[in-house]
């Protein structure tokens, strides 16, 4: 075998979520009750088109989690030895956007370094701009450049549109095929977006990013899209991999504050009396000490005790993905009380309902009365605070590693991203284009999961039930 | 006489529902006009149009509304805002909810004055208190300065009505008025709105469901049937002989004394209005239905005095469509199956940072009770008087404080608690908020068996299947969500669920009072079916003395917490001794015309229980009140036939 799996303990809780979240779509399917609110999502276009967005990040994020290590060329056949540096299926998959590393910072589609060097032109030593080693590298003169990119744009948003087109043709082939009907019709009611699903939205969205898709491949085969940072590296490889980061920070630590919130919350609700007392006097401690304070605390505990264990871990990776996930762990264990408390009101109000004295009146336990009566109906809160905690979580992520107590420094994140660029902003010609790109990914990110978080909510909100 | 609001073929839609369809009426100042019908037939809808306040969505699309010469639906809602409130005024349901908590009662009732009249300062706060007085608010001065959350729901409403006549309107809209207050209560405040409008010759359109209310208040009526209005008459022409089918099977649906048949029921629900509807809209439910009726919509047929949108108008059999089907009399069984002895309910009041208890809400009160099998003992009194406290506390829902619960011969404690849970069970009054909306109906009448292990597991879905059939829902309701049924349809479910472990006592909590009169009739049918059937005992906790004359063997009044009378039915309901009773009996608007001695108001509200009057605790409203009332609580007065008061007068008499 010319490698072998490394499953960090980010990745196999990320799995055990995917797995987590199939099962429970499974379940969903099978109660028509609990369908009806997510095929009124589905009947949103604002929030299929974020959630068609939003899936584009995670799958890059789960290709990202699926790590390995490769076999060294030289090892002996008899007894493997592996490389300390830990890849990703996605590493595999961008190829040489992570190999083709410059000297210095080069601007977005450069063919040049961005700082004047000396170089030998002619045997004379010139001060110039030196040619990037890879960005541009096969043109002979600058004046091609711009043409070049113009051309690999167009190619780029041709084979994306022909894509698109493509795949349009088949969903209308199938869908005419289920239905039984023409194909005039059916594209006069999706033109009219008369359909009973957002099919307007859904094209658009799909073919808008399949031709961005297409256009960054083209471009990113002999250039440095986003340009590249201080050492060299392809800021777009490093966003893409921030990727990863931000989805870990808003799903894991949600993981966290779950059982928290819900058993704390529904306790304090449900028994009232000193249980209700002990909950609320903890959380009301654990709300007046300020986040971030706590959370510096807890990450730099953290880092001692990686520091005085070495031995425990035997790959840069596997150092940093655990300061990772005790950023969520800290992250989450700050982070419940406000759904705790929403529930705990819930629950007071629940448990005063008929159908819960009947079920006391059958003597049916307290867990039972829980997880029957109780749980089902305060779900909806639940589903709805996880999506609208996870933007609040990645954007948390970028501000405490910008103050330095978030994820390990060798770590790509946005919040690194961030902090690297602070200094060089303060440069003359000014070096931009890091904090664009991670505005732009952290932007797009969070812009989607609001947009689906509020079609969650408005589906899921009773209050707002039988409005559009 | 010129009318002072002339209503013409009003049509309201609400998104594509049609709520309001072409209703036409009119009334004339000093004059009340009842609008009449089940939920959901657009009464509300037509007074909302009227003041044009529809919710979003809603619209007037066409008919015409004359308040004396205004032309109401073309009004700018700058003058709109001038009519509303002046020269009609609206009193709603809710008391509770209409009026703002934060802000000082007097301060609302200013508000109106100064933005209708341009009163302000002190003659603002005379005319205040004048109006207070003029809707009976005793202490009217002080009143003014309290806020919402001081005052009874009897007050709150009088102060809705003081603050609706702030502008001097020529129209009054009362939207169901009493519907959320007691009958002591009500009668109080229907006895305001009456003098009211002579006094200041008002016009009232008074919206109600309740055909008692009608008899006593109004001076001609309307009945709604959705979205339509189906007949209309004087009072005494509609009351001696309805026309329209619908009327008059809202008069057999409703319980009456003396009457031990079966009620009538009116099948099916009001339709849909979001649906096309074509001819007589109540055909569907109608038995007089011919084929005329389904294809062509009947227009207004005069019938002298009355008139009557019904193709068979005049034309419908006189006798009642009632089934008189007698019930099995019950045999007095020599042993009480439920026996209470003392039951006491406190609620202790803790105050201060450690919680110290320095006081106790009494809500039950020494009580005792006793039911035999296959009886019903009616457990009648008004709000707040503690009788849901005392079923509660019998199925240990609530810990009782003190007192024994004797139940089928064993005496029930904490430990042995699961006997009485399979031998006793409990029916809400909500059937919206007692069925969990995230559990199948099967799922829901299992649990009690899986709780109690009642059957082996195997038998227990065919018991389910046999219970749905037993309470009249389809064979396929089992796999359903509570929220495809409607209301009736739920309390059939809830009173299969109470079945579902064979209980021989049935707690029933109000269950009749959220539904309509027609699907109140059904459920009380199928109670009398039930017990029939498998010798239930019930405990029916109620309010509605009509429901009680119907379905009761016994009854027992209580008051602040404690029984003040008990007997058969027929006896404490017919010849009532205790003052209260007297009064709560008396104050039911009755249907028939009243013949009976002249009806007795007693006057304020029920204290709290927190602190209830010294000696007993009725005479601050008594009208036979002597000075030992106000010392020793009265010891029991034995009537004779098992039926027994609490009264120092009734004890002078005998």
């Amino acid at each position: 075998m010319s490698f072998v799996p490394v499953i960090l303990w980010t990745d196999g809780l990320i799995f055990a979520l995917l797995g987590g979240v199939l099962a429970l779509v499974w379940f969903i399917r099978r109660h028509p009750h609990l369908s009806a609110p997510w095929a009124a999502v589905a009947r949103r276009p604002m929030a299929t088109g974020a959630a068609l967005v939003l899936a584009v990040f995670v799958v890059i994020g789960l290709l990202d989690s699926l790590h390995y290590r490769a076999r060294l060329s030289d090892s002996p056949p008899g007894r493997p030895q592996y490389s300390v540096e830990v890849l990703s299926v996605f590493d595999k998959l961008v190829g040489k956007l992570r190999t083709h590393q410059e000297k210095t910072y080069s601007a977005p589609l450069a063919m040049q370094l961005y700082a004047k060097e000396f170089v030998e032109r002619d045997g004379a030593s010139v001060r110039d701009y030196p040619r990037l080693k890879y960005g541009g590298a096969h043109l002979k003169r600058a004046d091609e450049r711009m043409p070049d990119i113009v051309r690999r744009a167009l190619v780029g948003v041709a084979q994306g549109l022909a894509v698109g087109v493509l795949l349009f043709g088949l969903l209308a082939a199938w869908q005419t095929r289920r239905r039984r009907i023409a194909l005039r019709p059916w594209l006069a009611s999706w033109a009219r977006g008369g359909l009973s699903w957002p099919g307007r939205t859904l094209v658009l969205v799909v073919a808008l990013l399949l031709m961005l898709g297409a256009v960054t491949v083209r471009l990113a085969a002999g250039y440095h899209v986003f340009g590249t940072d201080k050492v060299g590296q392809d800021v777009l490889y490093i966003t893409l991999k921030s990727i990863r980061t931000g989805l870990v920070i808003g799903t894991l630590t949600t993981l966290v504050t779950l059982p928290l919130a819900i058993v704390l919350g529904v306790a304090a609700g449900y028994f009232r009396g000193w249980v209700d007392d002990v909950i609320q006097y903890v959380y009301t401690v654990l709300n007046s000490i300020p986040g971030v304070l706590l959370i510096a605390a807890s990450v730099l505990i953290v880092q001692v005790a990686i520091e005085a264990n070495p031995e425990r871990f035997d790959t840069a990776a596997a150092r940093a993905d655990i300061r990772l996930l005790a950023l969520c762990l800290i992250m989450g264990v700050t982070s419940w009380t406000g759904l705790a408390r929403l529930l705990r009101g819930e629950s007071l109000k629940l448990r005063t309902l008929d159908y819960v004295e009947a079920a006391r009146a059958f003597g049916v336990s307290h867990a039972r009365i829980i997880s029957r009566h109780i749980f089902p109906n305060v779900f909806h809160l639940v589903l709805i605070s996880i999506v609208l905690d996870f933007s609040g979580l990645v954007l948390a992520e970028a501000v405490l590693s910008y103050v330095g107590v978030g994820v390990d420094p060798s770590m790509y994140s946005w919040g690194n991203m961030i902090n690297g660029a602070r200094l060089e902003l303060a440069r003359e010609p000014v070096v931009w284009w890091q904090l664009t790109a991670a505005f732009t990914f952290m932007f797009t990110l969070v812009l989607a999961a609001n947009l689906f978080a509020d079609g969650v909510r408005d589906a899921f909100d009773p209050r707002r039930e039988g409005r559009p | 006489m010129k009318p002072l609001l002339r209503v013409e073929n009003l049509v309201t839609r609400i998104g594509v529902a049609r709520v309001v369809d072409g209703v036409s009426f009119h009334v004339a100042a000093g004059e009340t006009y009842a609008l009449l019908g089940e939920s959901g037939c657009g009464k509300s809808m037509t007074a909302l149009s009227l003041m044009r306040l529809l919710p979003d969505g809603g619209r007037i699309a066409s008919g015409t509304v004359r308040l004396d010469e205004t032309d109401v639906p073309a009004l700018p809602e700058r003058d709109m805002r001038r009519v509303r409130g002046g020269k009609m005024a609206m009193v709603f349901q809710e008391p509770m909810l209409a009026l703002n908590p934060v802000i000082k009662v007097g301060d609302q009732i200013g508000e109106a004055l100064a933005l209708h009249r341009g009163l302000g300062g002190r003659v603002a706060r005379d005319a205040a208190r004048a109006l207070l007085d003029s809707v009976g608010v005793p202490d009217a001065a002080r009143r003014l300065d309290t806020y919402p959350f001081e005052l009874s729901g009897g007050l709150r409403q009088r102060m809705m009505i003081a603050m609706a006549l702030a502008g001097d309107p020529e129209l009054l809209i009362a939207d169901e008025p009493t519907t959320a207050l007691d009958v002591t209560i009500q009668a109080q405040v229907l006895d305001v709105l009456r003098r009211l409008r002579t006094e200041r010759r008002m016009g009232m359109l008074l919206i109600t469901h309740d055909l008692g209310v009608v008899a006593e208040n109004a001076d001609r009526v309307g009945v709604m049937y959705a979205g339509e209005l189906v007949e209309e008459g004087a009072r005494g022409a509609f009351f001696a002989a309805p026309q329209h089918p619908y009327s008059r099977m809202l008069f057999e649906a409703l319980p009456r004394p003396g009457d031990a048949g079966r009620l009538a029921t009116i099948p099916g629900q009001v339709p849909r209005l979001d649906a096309a509807l074509s001819g007589c809209r109540f055909t569907p439910r109608c038995p007089f239905a011919i084929a005329r009726c389904s294809s062509e919509s009947p227009g207004w047929q005069d019938l002298g005095g009355q008139r009557v949108r019904c193709h068979l108008a005049g034309m419908l059999p006189m006798a009642g469509v009632r089934e008189r089907v007698a019930h099995a009399a019950t045999e007095r069984a020599s042993r009480p199956l439920l026996q209470v002895d003392g039951l006491k309910v406190h609620f202790p009041i803790r105050r201060g940072f450690i919680q110290r208890t320095v006081g106790h809400v009494r809500a039950v009160d020494d009580v005792a009770l006793s039911i035999e099998a296959g009886r019903t003992l009616a457990l009648v009194g008004e709000s707040g008087c503690g009788k849901t406290t005392v079923g509660k506390a019998l199925l240990r829902l609530i810990e009782p404080t003190a007192g024994s619960v004797v139940l089928g011969g064993e005496t029930i404690t904490a430990r042995n608690a699961s006997t009485l849970r399979r031998q006793a069970q409990m029916v809400f009054q909500d059937p919206f908020s007692s069925l969990n909306p995230r559990m199948r109906v099967v799922d829901a009448l299992l649990e009690g068996m899986d709780a109690l292990a009642v059957g082996a597991p195997a038998t227990r879905r065919d018991a389910v299947a046999r219970l749905l059939r037993q309470v009249g829902l389809p064979d396929d309701a089992g796999d359903r969500y509570p929220h495809a049924f409607s209301g009736g349809q739920r309390q059939r479910i809830a009173i299969a669920r109470a079945l579902a472990v064979s209980p021989r006592l049935v707690i029933c909590d109000e269950p009749t009072s959220a539904l309509d009169v027609s699907v109140q009739a059904q459920i009380l049918n199928l109670l009398k079916d039930l017990q029939d059937e498998l010798g239930l005992a019930y405990l029916f906790i109620t309010h509605n003395l009509a429901v009680v004359d119907y379905l009761a063997h016994d009854v027992a009044v209580m008051y602040l917490g404690r029984i003040v009378e008990q007997g058969p039915a027929g006896e404490v309901l017919r010849a009532p001794r205790h003052p209260y009773t007297q009064a709560l009996v008396s104050a039911v608007p009755r249907i028939e015309p009243q013949g009976a001695p002249a009806i007795i108001r007693v006057a304020g509200d029920q204290p709290s229980p927190l602190n209830p009057p010294p000696g007993c605790h009725f005479h601050p409203r008594c009208p036979h009140a002597s000075a030992v009332c106000r010392q020793i609580y009265p010891e029991r007065t034995d009537l004779g036939g098992g039926h027994w008061t609490r009264c120092h007068w009734v004890a002078g008499q005998t």
